[in-house]
């Protein structure tokens, strides 16, 4: 375990830069755990998604995959692509500070 | 008046919670009735061996109502969907079928129409799955007349039915090809959209090893979008791109069409909402689900649709009784992974714990995590396993419901050291 500094805050993260602990999260945060994400600005768009995926989070205890996101975020699969580069669901769940989404087994 | 239970769908899980809990209670206390559309049932695990010639199609299927013990009532009829509300299921047809508990066992479906291009031009020619078995009889003649180029396996993505039947056809192919001499002029390539060949840390190390030794390319984190047929391409969400001559694809999967006809019963995929342990829905206490339908977090694999239903079963009995269901499941998963030359590993795991090595069921046993020629013919003993004890209900000797710790090298306990109690 690691301790990552955002918005003047020492929060622990793991190997991967995901909080351990999602309640210490704030919207300050996600706009500096983006940048170290690879992604320089959060958009509307982008926010729609890390939003979701913080309710999603709070009512599941998972975060959704990119299937589900695309099924159910009302963002398209390609459009989450062109958003997150680097994979839509891990980097946005990070980005919302929620655990990585559960691969299935 | 005795209660009457409904299982929709007449596959392995279906078959064994029926058989299971007739065994268990009396035609006084209980009426069961199964639903399926048709009266083929497909020994899945045997599709895996079809392209290779190992198997044929016809020889995997056998009828499903001679699967299921008399006084099981099977209704041949499409489900059409469920009313939670009303406890009842509409079929096909207009027959309404009420019910005091419902059995989700319906499996899951393949969705080929669900990626770009998929099903276009090339399906059937140079793009094939070996999921069903109109696709493995297809491939076996493809790749019979496959002389030199790539062969390209891919998963779409997970959820799948037996998630480590994709690595077994690379190291199926890979023995094939040698066989018939020609492994040199084939690169065979595995794409996955997991970060590794398997979920789980020991499990991915072992089995990346063995695709390096076979020479299977790897390509990781591959979200594929588009499928290319004529242009003989995968393409991934990101851009990337991994050329084909042949691809065998393992397209998504869902639930059965009807879930998202019932509301309340599934998620956003179509699987039923359960609880991990009881299999019993939260909303609706007198509904349960099992196998491929449940969307809990294990392996879609007849094994575990074997070691639920014993639990399964408990939890109905326990419900019908006016009681809280005590019994719990675990997760408990048991695979061989066929790796070619008449060899196989084999892994057992639950919620809890990952595939480790060591042995099973117990400190002697077949070896875990490790190829073997005891494991393959434990894989091949399956098959008969499956018809005469897994669907009429009954237990393994000496393999319970519940995962066994005995015989499991825990890292923590050194690694060398199996847990002998
Ligand atoms: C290639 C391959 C290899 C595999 N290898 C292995 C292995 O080695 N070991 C292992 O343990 N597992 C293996 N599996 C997985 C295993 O076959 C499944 O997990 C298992 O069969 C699941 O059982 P089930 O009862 O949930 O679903 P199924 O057995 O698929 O049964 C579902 C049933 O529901 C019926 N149904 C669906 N929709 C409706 C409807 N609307 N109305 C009426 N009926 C309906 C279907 O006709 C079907 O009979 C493999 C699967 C595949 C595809």
């Amino acid at each position: 375990m690691t301790t990552a500094t955002y918005a003047g805050h020492d929060v622990e993260v793991d190997g991967e830069g995901f909080l351990e602990d999602p309640s210490e999260w704030t919207r300050e945060m996600a706009t500096e755990i983006a940048r170290d994400a690879g992604i320089e600005t959060l958009s509307a768009e982008h926010w729609k998604v890390v939003d979701f995926m913080r309710a999603q989070y709070a009512e599941k205890g998972t975060g959704p995959t990119v299937r589900v996101l695309g099924k159910t975020s009302g963002v398209s699969i390609k459009e989450l692509y062109e958003l997150f580069p680097k994979g839509p669901a891990k980097t946005a769940a990070r980005i919302a500070g929620i655990p990585k989404p559960r691969g299935c087994i | 008046m005795a209660n009457r239970i409904v299982v929709l769908g007449g596959g392995t899980g279906g078959t064994l919670v029926a058989n299971r809990l007739r065994r268990r209670l009396g035609r006084a206390e209980a009426e069961i009735v199964v639903v399926d559309e048709d009266d083929r049932h497909v020994y899945q695990p045997g599709l895996l061996f079809v392209p290779f010639g190992l198997a044929h199609v016809d020889d995997l299927v056998r009828p499903r109502h001679a699967q299921l013990h008399t006084g099981v009532d099977l209704v041949e009829r499409a489900v059409e969907s469920v009313d939670l509300a009303a406890r009842e299921v509409r079929l096909a047809g207009g027959t309404v079928l009420a019910y005091d508990v419902l059995v989700v066992a319906t499996g899951a479906v393949l969705q080929p129409e669900e990626t770009d291009g998929l099903t276009g031009p090339g399906w059937m020619e140079r793009v094939f799955t070996f999921y069903d078995p109109a696709g493995a009889a297809a491939l076996a003649d493809a790749i019979a007349a496959f002389e030199r180029g790539r062969i390209v396996v891919s998963v779409v993505d997970m959820p799948i039915k037996c998630p480590v039947a994709p690595l077994e056809f690379c190291f199926l192919a890979d023995w094939y090809l040698r066989r018939r001499k020609i492994r040199d002029a084939v690169d065979l390539v595995f794409v996955t959209p997991l970060d590794g060949a398997f979920t789980k840390p020991v499990c991915n190390h072992e089995l990346s090893g063995l695709l390096r030794e076979k020479g299977v390319e790897v390509v990781t984190e591959f979200s594929t979008g588009t499928v290319d047929g004529p242009g003989g391409r995968l393409v991934s969400y990101d851009g990337r791109e991994v050329a084909f001559d042949l691809a065998v694809v393992v397209p998504l999967h869902g639930g059965a069409k009807y879930v998202e006809r019932s509301p309340g019963l599934g998620d956003e995929l179509g699987f039923v909402t359960v609880d991990e342990h009881t299999l019993q829905s939260r909303s609706h206490p007198e509904v349960f689900a099992i196998g491929d339908a449940a969307g809990i977090p294990t392996s879609k694999a007849g094994s575990v649709a074997h070691f639920a239903g014993e639990v399964l079963v408990e939890n109905v009995v326990h419900v019908l009784a006016g009681a809280e269901p005590t019994a719990s499941f675990d997760g408990h998963t048991n695979c061989f992974i066929e790796s070619g030359f008449d060899k196989a590993l084999l892994i057992d795991f639950n919620y809890e714990t990952e595939p480790l090595r060591g042995h099973f069921p117990s400190v002697v046993g077949l070896p875990l995590l490790r190829e073997s020629r005891l494991n393959h013919l434990g894989k091949l003993a399956f098959e008969w396993l499956y018809w005469h004890v897994l669907l009429p209900g009954h237990d393994i000797p000496g393999v319970g419901a519940a995962m066994p710790e005995r015989g499991k090298s825990f890292p923590e306990r050194g690694r060398a050291r199996e847990r002998v109690r």
